[in-house]
């Protein structure tokens, strides 16, 4: 029980926001609204670990979300990089056009 | 460790080459440093350190010693490959730093004792690759493969996150030999259930990375689509660390619970073997081929996670298959490299190659042969050795199906050594390949042949 709510709320919670995200990473054409989604994913895991840690009463969980937070930016960054490199090319950052290769 | 210490050390330097003007020596160097990190990491060997550094973050046993000494060998050749890739690159330092990163990634991965060094461990081996596989600016392929690498990349990881989150919600830890205790502790049943669902999310997330079917989509894209070098180190030096991550983790932190995760990895070992080898078949271009030729020697590496109890004959198959099929990717990726300059990366392109450049198109048949698994080269005992331990488990269906889809391999390989052999070259003039280039090949090529005539010398490593 973590402030009278059970610990499956939230895991429930994170549960749908992951798959939220999971499937906008599937769904959506836009590379931003993709980076996005990920994001959502990356968060859901963030707020799951929050809250087994306040469970567990053990700090390393929440130290794990800083590690999350850091790498999440470093991906976010290499994306938009690529992404900004993307548009100088075809001056167009829906995934449709990034069909170039194939079998 | 001090293999670790050494690159990471090396990465900074380079960096540093930059702006204390020293980029001429730069190259050098790096060699240097690799090779003097391979040596720190072979005389660890006989006295590993016996505390665990960090906080029990890293451990290097002998195991993690062995796959690093493969690794820290395969990126030694492979930058001897890559030169020119680097001389002709105005970013020269960036590339040698970025790959100097990924490998520390790649050898925290074989260390790893608990799962923060397993996440960045990942991580530091894949966001530089990320940008690697999207070097070539102007390219809009090689932008397409860094971009889809990037989000089946980062995908993969949220699912390994939540696996990470869901576990240490059941066991209160993030440390591998307490998850280990904490499934000991309790009986089938009495864990709950999100613990299941976070050891099959890990697994699913380390599928991606090792790019088994059906979580490959990704990997002949991103194969095609970056430059051959990158290409090379990702199926090396990336296969080999995920491997040797993916052992530790799921025979020392999930062992107790192979109920949960071997259905799974049946059928996809299943899977990757027919798919990969069907899809390979119906290629045209040579480096989409190898990707998929990758996705079945994936297969054959899940395979001894498979057979693995814990016995040290299975740990030196693991071994084994991935330095030989390491070393026969770099011969093959060094001529790859070469034949593929101008662009056409078709079969086409190694036409009459025999008749052009004797000694690289012998060189290239024999990697083709270990690659496909005929007899006197590493290919075959490799395999030999991971169907060998195959034996004593109850699927001994998978060694007929791995034996049935190979010969579909041999058919696919065979391709690029007809062509070389019995196809009219479409010009007459040599393909140039530097001095150094040509080295690395045909050291390669001789280490896959020596290989294969004394397989039991690397295969025992761990008969202590």
């Amino acid at each position: 029980m973590l402030n009278g709510i059970s610990i499956n709320y939230y895991l429930l919670l994170s549960a749908v926001l992951f798959i939220i995200g999971a499937v906008g990473v599937m769904a959506r054409r836009n590379s931003i609204i993709i980076f996005m989604c990920i994001e959502l994913m990356l968060n859901a895991v963030n707020l799951l670990l929050v809250a087994f840690s306040t469970l567990h009463n053990d700090a390393a969980g929440q130290v794990f979300v800083f590690f999350i937070m850091a790498v999440a930016a470093a991906e976010v960054a290499v994306g938009l990089a690529i992404l900004s490199m993307i548009y100088r090319n075809v001056k167009n950052i829906d995934t449709d056009v990034l069909t170039n290769l194939k079998n | 460790m001090k293999g670790l210490l050494i690159i990471s050390g090396l990465g900074i330097l380079a960096m540093l080459a930059e702006i204390f003007k020293f980029k001429k020596i730069i190259f050098p160097l790096v060699l240097l440093g690799v090779l003097g990190a391979y040596v720190a990491n072979f005389m660890e060997w006989n006295t590993p350190l016996s505390i665990s550094s960090f906080d029990n973050m890293i451990a290097f046993d002998k195991v993690a010693l062995a796959f690093s000494g493969v690794i820290l060998a395969t990126i030694f050749f492979w930058f001897i490959m890559a030169n020119d890739y680097f001389e002709n690159n105005s970013n020269m330092i960036d590339h040698i730093t970025l790959v100097l990163f990924a490998v520390v990634g790649a050898l925290m991965l074989t260390a790893f004792k608990n799962m923060t060094t397993l996440f960045l461990g990942i991580e530091i081996m894949s966001i530089p690759l990320y940008v690697l596989a999207a070097s070539k600016k102007k390219d809009i392929n090689s932008n397409e493969a860094g971009f889809k690498y990037l989000i089946m990349g980062s995908f993969a990881s949220a699912f390994l996150l939540f696996g990470i989150a869901l576990i240490y919600g059941a066991t209160g830890s993030f440390d591998l030999m307490q998850i280990r205790a904490f499934i000991s502790a309790h009986s089938a049943g009495t864990m709950p259930l999100f613990f299941y669902a976070g050891v099959v999310m890990l697994l699913i997330a380390m599928l991606f990375k090792v790019s088994a079917a059906p979580f490959h989509f990704w990997a002949p894209d991103v194969y095609q689509g970056s430059p051959t070098v990158i290409t090379a180190l990702m199926s090396t030096v990336v296969k080999t660390a995920a491997f040797a991550a993916i052992l530790r983790l799921f025979l020392v932190g999930f062992g107790g619970v192979t109920e949960v995760w071997t259905m799974i990895l049946v059928s996809v070992i299943a899977l990757s073997l027919v798919i990969a080898n069907f899809s390979a078949a119906a290629q045209s271009n040579v480096k989409r081929m190898l990707a998929y030729s990758s996705i079945s020697h994936a297969a054959f590496m899940l395979m001894v996670v498979l057979a693995n109890l814990r016995s040290n004959a299975t740990l030196g198959a693991l071994l084994y298959y991935s330095l030989a099929y390491s070393i026969g990717s770099i011969a093959a990726f060094g001529v790859l490299y070469n034949v593929t300059k101008k662009g056409d990366e078709s079969f086409e392109a190694f036409n009459g190659l025999a008749k052009r450049n004797p000694l690289i198109a012998a060189c290239m048949t024999v990697a083709m042969l270990s690659l496909a698994g005929i007899p006197i080269t590493a290919g075959f005992f490799a395999k030999y050795f991971v169907l060998i331990t195959m034996i004593g488990t109850a699927y001994k269906w998978l060694i007929i199906l791995a034996i049935l889809t190979s010969a579909i391999g041999v058919y696919y390989y065979f391709k690029v050594i007809i062509a070389m052999y019995f196809k009219p070259p479409v010009e007459t003039e040599e393909v140039p390949v530097e001095l150094s280039q040509k080295m690395v090949i045909i050291l390669t090529t001789i280490i896959t042949l020596a290989l294969g005539v004394v397989p039991g010398f690397v295969a025992e490593m761990f008969s202590f």
